[in-house]
């Protein structure tokens, strides 16, 4: 059982807890709702016994549309992913143009100064020995250098890059990370599929309280 | 509020109560920071020249009076301002007539500059040299105005009429507390606060991308994902819901500094804060969204420039998380998420999505960049994930640096605190961790809440160290630097809480003691 699918099934105590209650709530809306009001409401409301009703009847129900104009996160399953796709090439001239001057860290080196460089490095070449940590080293999953570069990237103009651009970007920094050939091309299909060398260096957390420290 | 550098100008507008059109312009304007003159122009709006025109309307002929209403231009400062003349026009000590106001509310008199500015320090330091222009009526209408050098209101509180009531409060001029910032966060300064509850103003910051300006009735939160009706709510709808107050910490899981003695709490772990909020339990909403039966996470993402996300286990989702509007009474401040965040007692800052705008249900994390190559630590060569819960911390802000104490009764005060629950205990030690003590904890003891101790100690005057540690009601000890390296194979990174040690040194100056011990 992989690292991720332990956390999707559920092998943390919460996730136990979560999916223990919400099984609880089999069937009936009213049931469902009593029993999250009864095991998890605000306790001083518990106390005074308020009988809430079915809904508050507040708030609008969202459409597709909506949803799909925030709705921008991408999974590492790939769900999420646009149509569109974008090579190393492609990638590399789009970063020489809107990346560089930020992110002009070698990771070999070390960190650059504040001033020489914004934003942390982006490229190193191995697991071990390497100072910095970054996507060649320490990223788990390769959907998220999509999703995180969708979203924030490039800093001083967020949200501005296309699907085929953030495909592209991705793609460069995948290569230059040495985890993907040059000639890969990345898409919906192919990027859940790059396997990052750190998945296997995480682990849960596992500090429960009492009386040891971890 | 933000207090700009010294050579910056500040702008109070002056605005008479009652009269329809005039409206007077006080600019405080440092002119020379060396000489630490200030000067104040007070321009009437209409008048095109730089031109003191004061226009008074007398309110009531029959009494002698002023009514001045200093209003601040523009939201979220003090009412204060200083008057004074142009430089050059030296003001002459003039003899005060008796104030006789109408009703408190239609007065005003000119007061010393807003707390904690460059301005109003220098106006004090500079004594004599400085001086409060009141404006003054006779009973013929005639207005002129009245200094009183500053050092003289200060000298007898009981000879000289103070302001009236006004819109909002002030500090003191005297008391300068200030958030501590860098480039991406901004400390509280610990040492210099009482009791538990952080004022706004103070709170520690923590953000990505800058704090965003979100209009409030804009404002909306899609919840959708595995749900059986998305939905949206406004602001207004969330507040419509039942609500809930409670107080708690809030504290960032990159949280300790060390390194050398003269740091202070504010350095060490400023960035933790407490907050009695309020706003709607996340359960509520869930309710009514209906979550389906396979959900067991749910991604938070905030509205700002870096649209934050995190990956929420719906556990703490449907226990205590919070969707809050309020902080300490007031709206949620820019800063700390305005008009609504995410609130998750206990657990890391970061996971308390601020300018929260979207909850998708889902039945996996989504490893976002926060997630994996942001707020991880090492352990023991492997890297720790999603370690949400803040362990229990506490640590001595008095005495601490840059405080210097002298021989005799010290109380040694601190906060301890807990992510997993309630603290049962706060042990002190005076001899460098041979002997410890319980110290009194001042109630309330409160969930996931900063908690105050105090320890009375006669100290005689020998080099010592004193620390403080927590103990939670899981029975967890915190602990020393050393124990969570030798757990972790690692010196530092995030969740890292080990006791802090201050030296007393035979004069007085405490230290921090920087040792990794
Ligand atoms: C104006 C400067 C600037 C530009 C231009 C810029 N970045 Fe960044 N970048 C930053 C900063 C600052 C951060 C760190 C943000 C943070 O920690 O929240 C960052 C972080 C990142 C990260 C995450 C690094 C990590 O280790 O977590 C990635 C990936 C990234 N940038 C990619 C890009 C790409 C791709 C572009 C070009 C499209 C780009 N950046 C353009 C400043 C910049």
């Amino acid at each position: 059982m992989s690292y991720r699918s332990r956390l999707k099934y559920g092998i943390f105590p919460a996730i136990i807890t979560a999916v223990f209650i919400l099984q609880g709530f089999s069937g009936k809306d009213q049931q469902f709702s009593r029993n999250i009001f009864n095991s998890l409401s605000p306790q001083d409301t518990i106390k005074k016994k308020v009988r809430w009703p079915g809904s508050f009847g507040l708030g609008r129900s969202a459409g597709q549309k909506y949803i799909d104009s925030l709705d921008i996160d991408v999974r590492p399953d790939g769900q999420g992913l646009p149509p569109g796709a974008g090579t190393v090439k492609q990638g590399q001239a789009i970063y020489l143009a809107k990346c560089l001057v930020c992110h002009t860290g070698k990771s070999s080196r070390g960190r650059a100064s504040a001033a020489e460089s914004p934003g942390p490095a982006l490229i190193t070449d191995s697991l071990s020995g390497a100072r910095v940590k970054t996507i060649g080293n320490y990223w788990p999953y390769a959907s998220t250098v999509y999703d995180y570069i969708n979203r924030a990237m490039p800093y001083n103009a967020p949200g501005s890059l296309s699907p085929d651009e953030v495909y592209s970007l991705t793609a460069y920094l995948l290569y230059a990370n040495k985890i993907i050939p040059a000639d890969a091309v990345m898409n919906a299909k192919t990027l859940p599929r790059v396997k990052m060398p750190a998945e296997k260096m995480f682990v849960p957390d596992d500090r429960t309280g009492g009386a040891v420290i971890r | 509020m933000k207090f700009k550098s010294e050579e910056k100008q500040k702008a109070r507008a002056l605005q008479q109560k009652g009269a329809s059109a005039e409206q007077i312009t006080t600019t405080l304007q440092q002119k020379d920071a060396k000489a630490e003159q200030i000067v104040t122009t007070l321009q009437q709006k209409d008048a095109s020249a730089e031109q003191i025109a004061t226009t008074l309307q007398q309110k009531d002929a029959s009494v002698q009076q002023i009514v001045t209403t200093l209003q601040q231009k523009g939201a979220g400062g003090e009412i204060a301002a200083t008057s004074q003349q142009k430089s050059g026009t030296r003001l002459k000590k003039t003899q005060i007539p008796l104030f006789e106001f109408d009703t408190p509310q239609e007065s005003g008199i000119s007061l010393p500059a807003p707390n904690g500015s460059k301005i109003s320090r220098r106006t004090l330091l500079a004594g004599m040299a400085t001086a409060v222009v009141v404006l003054v009526q006779t009973s013929a209408g005639k207005a002129f105005q009245a200094a009183v050098p500053e050092r003289e209101l200060y000298d007898d509180p009981t000879k000289k009429l103070g302001p009236p009531p006004g819109k909002l409060g002030t500090r003191s001029p005297h008391e300068k507390l200030f958030k501590l910032p860098s480039g991406t966060s901004s400390r509280t300064p610990l040492q210099d606060l009482y009791g538990t509850i952080t004022p706004s103003d103070l709170h520690f910051e923590r953000n990505h991308a800058g704090v965003p300006a979100i209009d409030p009735d804009k404002y909306e939160l899609l919840i959708h994902g595995m749900v059986e009706k998305p939905m949206i709510f406004k602001l207004a709808d969330l507040k419509r819901f039942p609500s809930v107050t409670r107080i708690c910490f809030l504290e960032c899981s990159g949280n300790f500094r060390t390194g050398r003695e003269t740091l202070s709490p504010q350095e060490i772990c400023g960035l933790t804060s407490q907050t009695e909020w309020t706003g709607v339990m996340l359960s509520t909403l869930l309710r009514e969204v209906g979550v389906k039966e396979k959900a067991s996470w749910f991604l938070a993402e905030g509205s700002d420039a870096a649209v934050m996300t995190r990956s929420i286990p719906l556990s703490k989702g449907l226990d205590d998380a919070m969707i809050v509007y309020a902080q300490n009474g007031e709206a949620v401040r820019p800063e700390q998420g305005y008009p609504a965040r995410l609130l998750l007692p206990g657990w890391e800052g970061n996971t308390s999505v601020k300018w929260i705008r979207r909850i998708e249900l889902s039945d996996q994390p989504f490893m976002t960049r926060e997630e994996t190559s942001k707020y991880t630590e090492p352990v023991n060569g492997k890297y720790r994930q999603f370690s949400f819960t803040m362990d229990a911390r506490s640590i001595i802000t008095f005495p601490a640096y840059p405080a210097k104490v002298e021989k005799g009764w010290i109380e040694i005060r601190g906060i301890a605190w807990s992510g997993r629950g309630k603290i049962r205990a706060v042990e002190v030690s005076t001899d460098a961790g041979k002997s410890w003590k319980l110290a009194d904890i001042s109630g309330p003891v409160l969930d996931k809440a900063h908690t105050g101790f105090r320890y009375l100690w006669q100290w005689n005057g020998e080099e010592t160290l004193i620390v403080s540690r927590a103990i939670d009601e899981t029975g967890y000890t915190q602990p020393t630097y050393k124990q969570l390296q030798q757990a972790r194979g690692a010196g530092g990174g995030y969740h890292y809480n080990p006791i802090t040690a201050w030296i007393v040194k035979r004069d007085g100056q405490v230290l921090l003691n920087p040792d990794r011990a």
